[in-house]
C-alpha cells in the first residue's frame, strides 16, 4: 500500500521528481563511467607492462636499482647456471643495461641501453628488426623517445659509452624500428640494441641485469646473486600510480554522492514543510506517524529506483559505447608515469555496477529518513493546521 | 450505549507560562443517526471537543469514550485504527490530496483499511455517485471547483460507511447553492446510511439543518437543544 501511495506522489510531484531523477541518474553514469575508467586504466596498464616488459617475472642481480642509475656500474653479473637452459630453451631472456649519451641531431641525451637477444620471443616488443644482418649498428627506440628526439627509421645516432674497464668509446648506429609500446618505461630514454653487440661493446661477455622469465615459468627463487622479481612486485608501481589517481576518482565519488545527498534531503525537507496539512490529514484518515514516516522515506527511496531505470537507458548504450570504442587521451596523458594507450577502455564490472547501486540507494535512504523523522514529534491537530514540529 | 460520551472533559493548552482552558466540564453524548452540531463562535473551542472526539487528540482531564473506546487511553496506533475503521472527516479547506485524482482521493481510507481492488472500486463508484461526481473521477483537485472539492471530501469521509463523520466547517469556504448541495447530500447520506454526522460551525446555513445543536461558548456547553423534525 505504502509503495503504491509512495508511487503516486511521486508521479504526481512531476518536475520535482524529474530533477531527482535526473541528478540521480547522473550520479550513477557519473560514478560507474568514472570508476570504470580506473579499472579500465589499471587493466590495461598491467596488461601492457606484463607483455612489453616484465612476462612472469623477471631476476635482478643484486646490485641493481632501477631507481639508482649509478647502480649500474656494479648491477650485472654472469647468467646463473641454472637459467642457462631456460634461456637456451627461450623461456627466459637476459638483459643488460649500461648507461650511454646519445648524440642525434646536434644534441646529446643521457640514456640507459639495453641490449636484448634478438629472436626472443618472451616480451611482445619487435626485437627481431635488431637482427638487420648489417654492419652498423641496430638500435630499437620507443615511439616517446623518437618523438622526443625527433629520430625516424634510418636516421643516424652516435651512442657513446664506457666499458667494463671505464674508458670510454663510441659507435655510430642507426634506427632500425620505432616500436609503438604504451609502456613508458621501455620507452622514455632508452635504446635498445643486440645483446651481443652490446656485451662485445662493453666487455661484459656473458653478463646480464636482469633476466626476464616467461609466463609459464612459475615458483621461482633466489638464485646466489640474482633476487626473483615476481608480477605483483613488479607492477607494484603500476598499482600505486592507480592508487593515487583512485584518491582523486574517490574525491569525485564523494562530490558526486554529496549531491545526490543534497538533493533528497532538500526535496525531503521541502516536501515535509510543504505537505505539513497533507500529513495531518493522511494522520486523520487512520495513518500511524510511523507509516507517514515511511511512507516519505520510501517517496525518497524510489528516486532511487526510477534514477537506476532511467539511468540504465541512457547510460547503458553510453557506457557499452565507451566500453567498446574508448576513450581518446590526449598525448600529454603519456607523461601520467605508466602504460596508456592512445585510447582508453573503460571496463565495467558488475560488481562496480551493483556496489554503486547498491551504495547510491542506501545514501538515498537514509537522506530519506532522517528528515522524515520529524514526523515522529508532529501531532495530527498541528499538522491539519500547517504547523510543523 | 451512545456513541459518543464524553464526562467532564477539559482541555488545557500551555501558553506562555501559564495554562489556557480551552474545554471545560463537558458532559455530552451523541447516539447513533444523530445529525448534530457543536455551534458557536470562533475559539469557543468546537474544533477542539471535535479532535477529541475524533481521538486527534486527548482530553486533559475526563473521560472521552468514543465507539467504546476511551479516547485517552488509546495509543497512538490505536487512536489510527479507530479512525480508519470507524470514522470519516470533512475539513473546512477539503485537505484533498492535490497529486491524486479524485477517485484516488476517496479510494485513500479503503487501500489504508487494505481491502481488495474490486471491493475498492465498487465502493468508490458508489460513493462518487452519492456526491453525483462520476464525470470528474480521473481529475485532480487542482481542476475542480470549492464545492466540488468539498464533495469529493464527503465522498472520502463516507466511502468506508463510517460510524461516525466529523465535518469542521464545512461551508465555510462554499457559496450558498454549493453549501445546500453539500448540506443536501450529508442529510441524505445520514437518513439513508444512518450515519452519525457531527458538525463544528458557526455557519447559519448548517445549523438550519442541524437536529441537534450543541452551543458551546469559551469552552462550555450553555445550551444543547434537540430541534423537532422540519
Amino acid at each position: 500500500m505504502l509503495l503504491k501511495l509512495a508511487y503516486r506522489n511521486l508521479i504526481g510531484a512531476k518536475l520535482r521528481t524529474v530533477l531527482n531523477v535526473g541528478v540521480l541518474s547522473l550520479t550513477y553514469v557519473l560514478i560507474i563511467w568514472h570508476q570504470g575508467l580506473f579499472s579500465g586504466m589499471y587493466r590495461q596498464a598491467t596488461r601492457d607492462v606484463i607483455k612489453d616488459e616484465i612476462a612472469g617475472g623477471q631476476y635482478w642481480h643484486k646490485n641493481y636499482d632501477p631507481y639508482d642509475v649509478l647502480s649500474l656500474d656494479e648491477g650485472h653479473g654472469s647468467v646463473p647456471q641454472e637459467l642457462k637452459p631456460l634461456i637456451a630453451k627461450k623461456k627466459a631472456l637476459p638483459i643488460l643495461i649500461r648507461q650511454a649519451n646519445l648524440y642525434s641531431k646536434g644534441r646529446v641525451q643521457s640514456v640507459l641501453i639495453k641490449g636484448i637477444d634478438p629472436g626472443q620471443k618472451i616480451l611482445d616488443i619487435p626485437t627481431a628488426k635488431l637482427d638487420s644482418g648489417k654492419d652498423i649498428l641496430p638500435v630499437m627506440v620507443g615511439k616517446i623517445m623518437a618523438r622526443k628526439n625527433s629520430l625516424k627509421l634510418g636516421d643516424s645516432v652516435t651512442i657513446r659509452w664506457r666499458d667494463a674497464y671505464g674508458t670510454f668509446d663510441a659507435v655510430e648506429g642507426e634506427i632500425v624500428e620505432i616500436m609503438n609500446t604504451n609502456v613508458p618505461t621501455i620507452d622514455n630514454g632508452q635504446i635498445w640494441l643486440p645483446l651481443e653487440r652490446l656485451r662485445k661493446m662493453t666487455g661484459l661477455t656473458n653478463q646480464a641485469t636482469i633476466i626476464v622469465v616467461g609466463k609459464e615459468v612459475v615458483g621461482e627463487k633466489d638464485l646466489s646473486d640474482w633476487q626473483f622479481r615476481n608480477q605483483d612486485f613488479l607492477l607494484k608501481d603500476v598499482s600505486d600510480v592507480v592508487k593515487s589517481k583512485r584518491t582523486a576518482s574517490a574525491i569525485m565519488y564523494l562530490v558526486l554522492l554529496f549531491l545526490i545527498m543534497l538533493a533528497i534531503f532538500d526535496t525531503q525537507v521541502l516536501s515535509i514543510f510543504r505537505r505539513r496539512k497533507e500529513i495531518g490529514t493522511l494522520m486523520a484518515l487512520g495513518m500511524t506517524r510511523l507509516k507517514v514516516i515511511l511512507l516519505f522515506t520510501i517517496e525518497g527511496t524510489l528516486n532511487g529506483i526510477l534514477g537506476i531505470g532511467v539511468a540504465a537507458i541512457y547510460g547503458t548504450p553510453v557506457l557499452i559505447y565507451t566500453a567498446n570504442t574508448g576513450i581518446p587521451l590526449p598525448q600529454a596523458m603519456e607523461e601520467y608515469g605508466f602504460a596508456l594507450k592512445v585510447r582508453m577502455f573503460p571496463v565495467y564490472s558488475a560488481w562496480l555496477i551493483t556496489g554503486t547501486v547498491l551504495i547510491v540507494m542506501l545514501t538515498v535512504t537514509i537522506v530519506s529518513y532522517l528528515p522524515s523523522r520529524r514526523i515522529s514529534g508532529l501531532k495530527p491537530t498541528e499538522a491539519l493546521k500547517g504547523k510543523i514540529g | 450505549m451512545p456513541l459518543v460520551k464524553l464526562e467532564k472533559v477539559f482541555k488545557h493548552f500551555p501558553i506562555g507560562g501559564g495554562n489556557f482552558t480551552a474545554l471545560k466540564d463537558i458532559n455530552l453524548g451523541f447516539e447513533k443517526g444523530e445529525f448534530s452540531g457543536i455551534i458557536g463562535p470562533s475559539g469557543s473551542g468546537k474544533t477542539t471537543l471535535l479532535n477529541i472526539i475524533g481521538s486527534l487528540d486527548t482530553p486533559s482531564e475526563g473521560s472521552a469514550v468514543v465507539l467504546g473506546e476511551p479516547v485517552e487511553k488509546l495509543t497512538e496506533k490505536q487512536a489510527a485504527k479507530l479512525r480508519s475503521k470507524y470514522m470519516g472527516f470533512i475539513f473546512q479547506t477539503y485537505n484533498l490530496l492535490p497529486v491524486y485524482t479524485v477517485y484516488e482521493n476517496v479510494e485513500f481510507p479503503l487501500l489504508i483499511l487494505k481491502m481488495s481492488e474490486e471491493e475498492i472500486r465498487k465502493k468508490v463508484l458508489a460513493a462518487l455517485e452519492w456526491v453525483h461526481l462520476t464525470d470528474k473521477i480521473n481529475s485532480r483537485p487542482s481542476q475542480l471547483s470549492g464545492g466540488e472539492c468539498q464533495r469529493v471530501a464527503v465522498a472520502r469521509a463516507i466511502v468506508k460507511q463510517p460510524e461516525l463523520v466529523l465535518a469542521d466547517e464545512p461551508t465555510a469556504n462554499l457559496d450558498a447553492e454549493n453549501s445546500y448541495h453539500i448540506l443536501d447530500t450529508m442529510v441524505n447520506l445520514n437518513k439513508e446510511l444512518k450515519t452519525t454526522f457531527i458538525f463544528a460551525t458557526h455557519d447559519d446555513k448548517v445549523i438550519r439543518y442541524l437536529k441537534r445543536k450543541v452551543h458551546l461558548v469559551d469552552g462550555k456547553v450553555v445550551k444543547d437543544e434537540v430541534v423537532s423534525s422540519q
